[in-house]
């Protein structure tokens, strides 16, 4: 029978939950890296017993980890991130001019087909590669090179690179996004990048409708129309169906279209969920109630569903990398709250159950399907 | 109580600084690369270092090492901070 094993990233440590294709039973082992922030796990395609995770810390700075046996043991490889000269200068919060400074990794990218070739996203926004299993990581600089760089600026959370996609009939072909400067497209396998932002309109801007500068939560894309490409923006929930040249907004009747992140079912690429967030300067579920949203049809048409999941009371989060799909039939949902609650569904998002509910607030979630 | 991590002996080439102490330290425990210096090399702000009761914290790189150190009979001692976590 297949199995389904979570990697859950929290403030605190990282946790390996697991259960069989039932998904009903879950085991819980960790914390691992106790005390500190865990921002990401991703296990590779190619083998999923390489688990690679991002370990930080205000204090201490970045460890990068691997597990060759499936997250039970984890052995330290190299944490030396260098940005390639000139490093040159981004927006601070208040406008100024600001060094780039390397702050922690934030998103894991493994190759569908070499379990040592690794994209990883970082702070402040830069995508670094591995190519022999985290020994040693080299910039791919020519995302920097562009030249909006100057005016990229941090979002809340920091200059973040947090989503790297790979169009997997076309590899040459990549998507990065960073918050708050927007989405970038390379098309030559990450050597040169052009923004892809044509569509997006943020109000905080001078000109809402700039080239650079908008705070893109979360990218998804399905690898059977990576053509398609689903956003959760600072506001908005967009959709580009020609791979980034443009995008239209399909927020249709959400209850609130600001939230973090988005996910595309794994066997239906029109089938899309969201979590909308009040606003951006309420992060909680509108009303108190937590529902993730779902679309059957590219999204503009939305229902909601919260059998299971508290509907009073609740004022948590979910971050931009907290949640994720398995790939059985139906599918699992999954999905992890600044509170510590960590939530499952079997079938597609209908219905709901707990798995934990006192872990540290959960970064992010990512889910192996295993035979 | 304070838990202390353990005392680890490490050979330091000449000339025996500060610098090249903890360079031999990284090469001895390459995951300490970067979490006591940050990427540029600059001491981070929440680690001492500590010797002969003295703090040695702000002496730069190419300074050198107490001679009780260098004769094995001191440790240089490496803190972080003890708040939070």
């Amino acid at each position: 029978m297949a199995s389904v094993r979570l990697l859950i990233g929290t403030k605190k440590g990282a946790f390996v939950v697991t259960s069989d294709g039932n998904r009903r039973d879950w085991q819980i082992e960790g914390p691992f890296f106790a005390g500190w922030e865990v921002y990401h796990l991703a296990g590779s395609p190619a083998d999923p017993q390489r688990i690679y995770a991002s370990q930080s810390h205000a204090w201490f700075g970045q460890v990068i980890q691997r597990s060759w046996d499936g997250g039970k043991s984890w052995e330290t490889v190299d944490n030396t991130f260098v940005y390639e000269d000139p490093v040159g200068d981004h927006l601070w919060y208040d406008g100024t001019p600001r060094r780039w400074e390397f702050k922690r990794i934030w998103h894991f990218m493994p190759d569908t087909d070499d379990p040592d070739t690794v994209y990883a996203g970082g702070e402040d926004a830069a995508l670094f590669l591995t190519c022999d299993g985290g020994k040693s990581w080299q910039e791919m600089s020519g995302l920097r090179r562009h030249s909006t760089s100057s005016q990229w600026a941090p979002g809340a959370g920091g200059m973040c690179l947090h989503t790297v996609l790979q169009d997997p009939k076309n590899k040459q072909r990549m998507y990065v996004a960073i918050s708050a400067a927007g989405v970038f497209r390379s098309q030559d396998g990450g050597l040169t990048w052009h923004a892809a932002n044509r569509g997006l309109v943020s109000d905080y801007l001078p000109d809402p409708r700039a080239e650079v500068g908008h705070c893109v939560h979360r990218l998804a894309m399905h690898p059977d129309r990576p053509e398609v490409l689903y956003m959760q923006k600072h506001w908005d929930v967009m959709r580009s169906d020609d791979g980034g040249s443009s995008w239209h907004e399909v927020s249709g009747n959400l209850p609130s279209d600001f939230g973090f992140p988005i996910l595309v079912h794994p066997h239906d690429p029109r089938t899309v969920y969201v979590i909308p967030i009040q606003s951006d300067s309420l992060h909680f579920p509108v009303d108190g109630r937590l529902r993730v949203y779902r679309s059957r049809s590219g999204g503009d048409e939305w229902e909601p569903l919260g059998n299971g999941l508290p509907q009073k009371h609740c004022y948590v989060n979910v971050l931009r990398e907290a949640m994720a799909a398995d790939r059985l039939e139906p599918c699992g949902i999954y999905f992890g709250t600044t509170g510590g609650q960590l939530f499952a569904s079997a079938d597609e998002g209908e219905s709901w159950l707990t798995i934990a509910q006192n872990l540290p607030a959960i970064l992010s979630v990512e889910v192996q399907t295993l035979p | 109580m304070i838990k202390a991590g353990p005392e680890v002996v490490v050979p330091v080439p000449s000339p025996h600084t500060l610098g090249n102490l903890i360079d031999a330290l990284e090469v001895h425990y390459p995951s300490l690369r970067h979490t006591l210096r940050d990427q540029e090399g600059n001491r981070r702000p929440y680690i001492r270092f500590y010797a002969c009761r003295i703090d040695i914290s702000f002496w730069s790189w190419e300074s050198g090492l107490p001679e009780s150190v260098v004769q094995g009979q001191e440790p240089l001692l490496v803190v972080g901070a003890v708040s939070g976590g």
